[in-house]
């Protein structure tokens, strides 16, 4: 039998696969991140400007970068920037904080589970952190006063309500784990199926909670929360969500070349020497802990983790080390941008953040959900 | 057989038995490869090929039996360390995310590379030199699930052997190609056989191929061996007849030389 390799068939279609694809994983991601980060300034710049005192945004880049150490000549004492600084900073730094987390874990979910639509809040996952902390909260009247209207210091309570959420986010990551994993894959209507019963039981839960609260103003403060909001949230909020974002985004990143290998198969990914068992409970487990502490701030802003991957995933490829850190940025300006837009679309009324995220997301998941719709027939 | 009556095999399993949820998968296996040989895994469907390739690189346990890898036993190897002696060509199926081939073909560096190392100018001249081995370097930066079933099988083997790998594991890698690409592909791993470092098994369907490409044949039954040695010495119409129960004989092709299969009836 002759050993000559004879040339392939097919000449190879000119296909731009995406930005960058030539380049190292290192160049990729300093470029990928300076963008980002770029991408990150305007989407602080433009939410400090919008406000019941509209600033020029030139005003606010300045006395942003001079708060960040950048001299700018502008006035400490000036109420421009004490407005951006002391009261709007804040604000943003935690929806950066938040929008980060949750496209972060959306990105390693989708990773992990193999699936395309795995996010935070369509599996269920968000629902049973908020179901923890709602748990906790109308337990105590006064944790619920220091949670939600952030009455006194925040650090008499501090690990209870992460904690709670945790907790949460970690059975319901578990039950969806078990009820759609099979064969070492996720069918993606089992997936989702599982999230929509596990969405509507937690769901239920919390309503029962909520029904037997006693406090009205404390009702009203829940609902809110329970749609995603970032009103009132400030540095104490970071401080306490900051740790195990940055903790549970560092160790992920160890695993990206795991997730890369994890892609192309189970199967695939043991013969190159992965322990696929333990990568997905370590994942899970980071992603869990990551969409804790975002929605124990914010409570359980929905589509972020699906939205933002998916967006870079198509500009800059699924290679993971790139894509989580690039989500961890995309997803903070993404947030960034999305409560800007929902404190000025209805000024000077405030709209919560989350239900700007599920107007725009549910459509795009729709959108989505019509690409893959050969690989959600059930029968 | 005591192990340093095979001193100089790659791989040496003896006696293999797999059973996974009350299934017998394997009930007794043996298979031995050497550098520079190709040995073909026949059987029927559901005769433990599959399973034995599985088996023999530590992806599903072993029952019962031994198997070594150069010289020590496979229990001794982290999957990691297997991985970089031993390299599977997967039957791949999951192309949900869009790399492209050149990232597919480096991922093979992986077994190779620390938690926290990118690979390196020299993991990528590997990677290269897999691609250009197996005539995969023009489709580079094509997206991986944009491939044809042969096109995508080199990229696989460019993948394996971008682990610089001693032992090659085929599972059905001529599956779903038509016969130009069978020949290719089988011709491809003969090819890289005959270099004389790398041994290969490949578990393949189709008879007369396998007679034609590979050293030895290992003709499987029901988990067990039911035949081993040079093609001509293991497709015989009784073991045919006993491992597919179907009458067939076998001959030698008088315009080719190769050794032919007739099937008189089912």
């Amino acid at each position: 039998m002759d050993a000559v390799i004879s040339p392939l068939d097919s000449a190879p279609r000119p296909r731009p696969a995406f930005l960058l694809a030539g380049q190292g994983v290192t160049a990729r991601l300093m470029i990928v991140s300076a963008a980002l980060l770029a991408l990150l300034f305007a989407a602080m710049v433009y939410g400090a400007s919008v406000g019941p005192t509209a600033i020029p945004a030139r005003d606010v880049a300045d006395a942003l970068l001079q708060y960040a150490g950048v001299e700018r000549g502008v006035d400490p004492a000036s109420a421009t920037y004490r407005i951006v600084t002391v009261v709007r900073l804040p604000g943003l730094m935690v929806a950066a904080l938040v929008g980060g987390a949750l496209a972060c874990a959306g990105a390693a979910m989708q990773g992990l589970f193999r699936n395309p639509l795995a996010d935070p809040g369509i599996i269920g996952v968000s629902a049973g952190a908020s179901l923890g902390v709602v748990i906790v909260i109308t337990q105590t009247a006064a944790l619920a006063d220091l949670w939600l209207f952030n009455r006194g210091p925040l650090s008499a309570v501090l690990w209870r309500v992460p904690l709670a959420a945790f907790v949460g986010a970690l059975l319901a990551a578990g039950v969806v784990y078990v009820l759609s994993l099979q064969r070492g894959r996720t069918n993606l209507a089992a997936l989702l199926l599982a999230g929509v019963a596990l969405n509507a039981v937690l769901g239920a839960l919390t309503s029962v909670l909520l029904l037997r609260a006693a406090d009205f103003d404390a009702l009203r403060a829940v609902l809110s929360w329970l749609i995603g909001s970032l009103e009132g949230r400030g540095w104490d909020y970071f401080a306490v969500a900051v740790g195990p974002i940055a903790l549970s985004a560092a160790l992920m990143l160890l695993y990206a070349r795991d997730l890369n290998l994890l892609a192309l198969g189970e199967e695939s990914a043991q013969a190159l020497g992965v322990d696929v068992g333990r990568l997905r409970l370590v994942l899970l487990a980071l992603a869990s802990l990551m969409t804790a502490a975002a929605v124990s701030i914010a409570g359980p802003i929905s589509f972020v983790g699906l939205i933002v991957p998916h967006i870079l995933r198509l500009i800059i490829g699924p290679d993971h080390r790139v894509l989580l850190p690039a989500s961890l940025l995309g997803g903070a300006a993404f947030l960034v941008f999305a409560d800007a837009l929902a404190r000025s679309l209805l000024a000077p009324e405030q709209l919560q953040v989350g239900i700007v995220t599920a107007l725009a997301g549910g459509p795009f998941f729709l959108a989505l959900l019509w690409r893959h719709r050969r690989r959600i027939a059930l029968f | 057989m005591p192990p340093e009556a095979d001193a100089g095999a790659l791989l040496h399993a003896e006696g293999v038995r797999c059973r996974i949820d009350g299934a017998d998968l394997l009930r007794g296996a043996s298979l031995t490869v050497r550098a520079g040989e190709l040995v073909g895994l026949i059987g029927p469907n559901g005769a433990g090929k599959s399973t034995l390739l599985r088996v023999v690189s530590g992806l599903w346990p072993l029952s019962g039996g031994t198997v070594t890898l150069l010289g020590r036993p496979l229990s001794e190897y982290a999957p990691r360390q297997v991985a970089q002696i031993v390299a599977q060509v997967p039957q791949i199926t999951a192309l949900d995310f869009p790399f492209t081939v050149r990232q597919v073909v480096l991922m093979g560096r992986s077994p190779h590379l620390g938690r926290f190392t990118l690979e390196s100018a020299r993991d990528r001249q590997i990677a290269e030199r897999a691609m250009r081995r197996t005539g995969t370097l023009d489709l580079a930066e094509r997206l991986i699930g944009t491939l044809s079933g042969g096109e995508r099988q080199r990229v696989l083997i460019a993948r394996a052997l971008t682990q610089e790998p001693r032992l090659l594991l085929l599972d059905e890698p001529t599956a779903n190609l038509d016969l130009r690409h069978q020949l290719s592909i089988l011709a491809l791993v003969r090819a890289l056989v005959d270099e004389g470092d790398l041994g290969a098994v490949a578990a393949v369907h189709d008879l007369e191929l396998a007679a034609r490409a590979c050293d030895r044949l290992v003709l499987l039954h029901e988990g067990a061996v039911l035949a081993a040695g040079s093609p001509a010495e293991v497709l015989t119409s009784d073991r045919l007849r006993a491992a597919y129960g179907v009458d067939a004989c076998p001959f030698t092709d008088p315009v080719t030389g190769h050794l032919r299969i007739a099937v008189a009836s089912g």
